[in-house]
């Protein structure tokens, strides 16, 4: 039997841990390796540079700002989102007061689910086609004509919103709240499902207000989704590279002139257009250690005396 | 939910008839200056989100009935065209063969990586033996890094075996990175399993294997319906991943553009060429086959992804 047994053990993890391991875990070490070389990627041949990539990378004035550009998606991304993800979430599950005298979701919460949450599923690809005729800088997109219709932009002058410098990020951060408030949402709210409802029936006896009623009760007790939401929100912040790529102007996105530039495009775009490989390799361990700090700093300032029903 | 659709609206509240009766305590006579003004809000907001969701995508897909001019002149023209030539026309400009790509790439690397998923965390979860925690950690370590640390070396690889472009490395390599998070998921789910009725099959002589395959695999048939679709969707949209190992091809090779690839392909084409109603149908015909998974599956969608994002 324990023969078998072990020949059944090995046989079941032969193919996942070989496949894991030649195409996830290998490349994820060489990438260290490689990115003390200047491997062009085309030969095979390539010398030794020491730390040489990473002092170039920090003189790299495109890469700096594309640094910079991840830090605000990072403060606006996730704030954005979990606030309309969590106002609507309540809305729709504690925001009716029902005539059994329960606390339920406003009329249509049914409908309403269904309906934020299916830009979800539509692809990033989608969305960038989507957005890009949303964002036409003639009369023909949507933002624009409409507002021309409202008289606050001039039939003469459409905004350019990809093309203009102080536009640009908030463009794309449009977007990506569009995209995730839906899913937030849904996360929350099957956290709140799962708060007993006599909590929230005692509150009302004691006559808590809907204000009330969310930050003593509904906050608290979902705080451990908010901080899952924080942290997959930064994830997602630090990468952002199909929106910019495919929305904005340039080689692998990044324009007007920089503007957009994420750490993502910089990279791709040494790799796959310059062939620089090694500063490449360079950038995606600087990214990873970024993640990894924002992932440690989100759990740490978003953590609380965790509250027990 | 718990029957959101069935609640009276606030309006109904003061009725004399019999329903009174029902009323809970702490009626909500109380609160209901407040409650008015905020509902009349609340609603507002939540009606005007639900507005900015719809619009634009009906927008989009009515824009594939219009000309090229009318789609430069205003936003808000009516289409004119109502035939449904534009999408055989964006079907033939490629959409037909990203979208088959695509769908080729799924039919294979969406049941690999459920059964390889699958044997991996069970065998973790269930079968004590030297190593196990380090190498259950070894997976799940992996959801952990971007995916853009791997990239170049992993350009490299799939080069050196000759897979670069091929629908067999694409498939391989999805099924390597969604590896992580499957395993991760079915360890927690097989772990929740009774083991009595394991021990009851393997008592009846059933080897480890057919137990696996015919008594747990059923039985786990709930958390494999959650990270199928949750792989589904992740696979159906990847974008990174083929940009790096599905190159563009140049003389008589076939591009193995996936959808993702060629919608964005089609974008800077149709731009070129002065064709938008193409690129709008082909968008519209990216969607539907979402739009109708997850409008039929909707409750499994929302739950899986929500439990996935969970665990």
């Amino acid at each position: 039997m324990r023969k078998g047994q072990n020949r059944f053990v090995a046989g079941f993890l032969l193919v996942p841990v070989a496949l894991y391991l030649i195409f996830v875990i290998w490349p994820y070490i060489q990438t260290f390796g490689y990115s003390l070389t200047d491997w062009k990627g085309q030969s095979q041949t390539f010398s030794f540079i020491g730390l040489d990539n990473y002092t170039a990378l920090f003189e790299d004035d495109i890469f700096l700002q594309a640094i910079w550009h991840n830090i605000l998606f990072l403060v606006f991304i996730p704030v954005i989102t979990i606030l309309l993800a969590l106002f609507f979430a309540f809305m729709l599950n504690a925001g009716g007061r029902g005539r059994a005298g329960g606390v339920s979701g406003v009329a249509g919460s049914g409908f309403y689910k269904i309906v934020y949450f299916f830009p979800q599923v539509l692809s990033l690809a989608i969305l960038a086609v989507l957005f890009g005729a949303v964002y036409r800088s003639d009369s023909g997109g949507m933002l624009n004509g409409f507002l021309m219709r409202l008289g606050l932009v001039d039939e003469n002058s459409p905004v350019e919103w990809l093309n203009e410098p102080n536009y640009v990020l908030w463009a794309l951060i449009l977007v990506v709240v569009w995209h995730g408030v839906g899913f937030y949402l849904v996360l929350f709210s099957a956290a709140m499902q799962a708060i007993p409802r006599d909590i929230y029936e005692a509150a009302l006896i004691d006559g808590a207000g809907r204000a009330h009623t969310f930050f003593r009760i509904t906050l608290p007790l979902l705080w451990d989704s908010v901080q899952t939401a924080w942290v997959y929100l930064g994830i997602a912040a630090m990468d952002m590279f199909i929106l910019v790529s495919t929305m904005t102007a340039g080689e692998y996105g990044g324009g007007p002139d920089h503007h957009s530039e994420v750490m993502a495009t910089v990279m791709m775009r040494n790799f796959l257009l310059y062939g620089r490989s090694g500063y490449a390799c360079a950038m995606g361990v600087v990214m990873l250690l970024l993640t990894l700090i924002v992932s440690v700093v989100m759990l740490r300032a978003t953590r609380r005396e965790r509250v027990e029903f | 939910m718990s029957a959101p659709l069935k609640t009276a609206s606030r309006g109904e509240s003061v009725p004399t008839g019999p329903t009174v009766t029902k009323r809970g305590p702490g009626g909500p006579g109380d609160e209901r200056g407040e409650g008015v003004v905020l509902n009349v809000f609340s609603h507002g907001f939540l009606a005007l989100w639900a507005l900015l969701i719809v619009l634009p995508l009906l927008w989009l897909v009515l824009s594939a009935f219009k000309t090229d001019a009318q789609i430069g002149g205003s936003a808000f023209g009516w289409p004119e065209n109502w035939t449904l030539d534009v999408f055989s026309r964006a079907w033939d400009k490629g959409i037909g063969d990203y979208f088959v790509n695509t769908v080729i790439v799924l039919v294979f690397s969406v049941p690999l990586t459920m059964l390889f998923g699958s044997m991996a965390a069970y065998v973790l979860a269930r079968y004590p033996f030297r190593g196990n925690r380090l190498l259950y950690y070894f997976f799940v370590a992996g959801a952990m890094f971007p995916v853009f640390l791997a990239l170049v070396p992993l350009f490299f690889m799939v080069r050196r075996l000759d897979m670069l472009n091929t629908y067999q490395g694409l498939i391989l390599v999805y099924v390597a990175y969604s590896l992580p998070f499957t395993v991760f998921f079915m360890h927690a789910f097989f772990r929740t399993l009774p083991t009595a009725v394991f021990e009851a099959a393997i008592l009846d002589g059933a080897s480890h294997t057919r137990t696996f395959f015919q008594v747990m695999l059923p039985m786990a048939k709930p958390g494999l319906i959650s990270v199928g679709i949750f792989n589904t969707l992740g696979q159906w949209n990847q974008f990174i991943l083929p940009t790096v190992l599905m190159q563009p091809q140049s003389g008589d090779d076939p591009e193995r553009y996936v959808l993702t690839q060629g919608l964005i392909q089609l974008q800077q084409q149709q731009g070129y060429a002065s064709d938008l109603p193409v690129l709008f149908a082909g968008v519209t015909i990216a969607m539907i086959p979402m739009l109708v998974v997850y409008l039929s599956f909707q409750r499994q969608v929302q739950a899986g992804l929500t439990s996935a994002t969970l665990k």
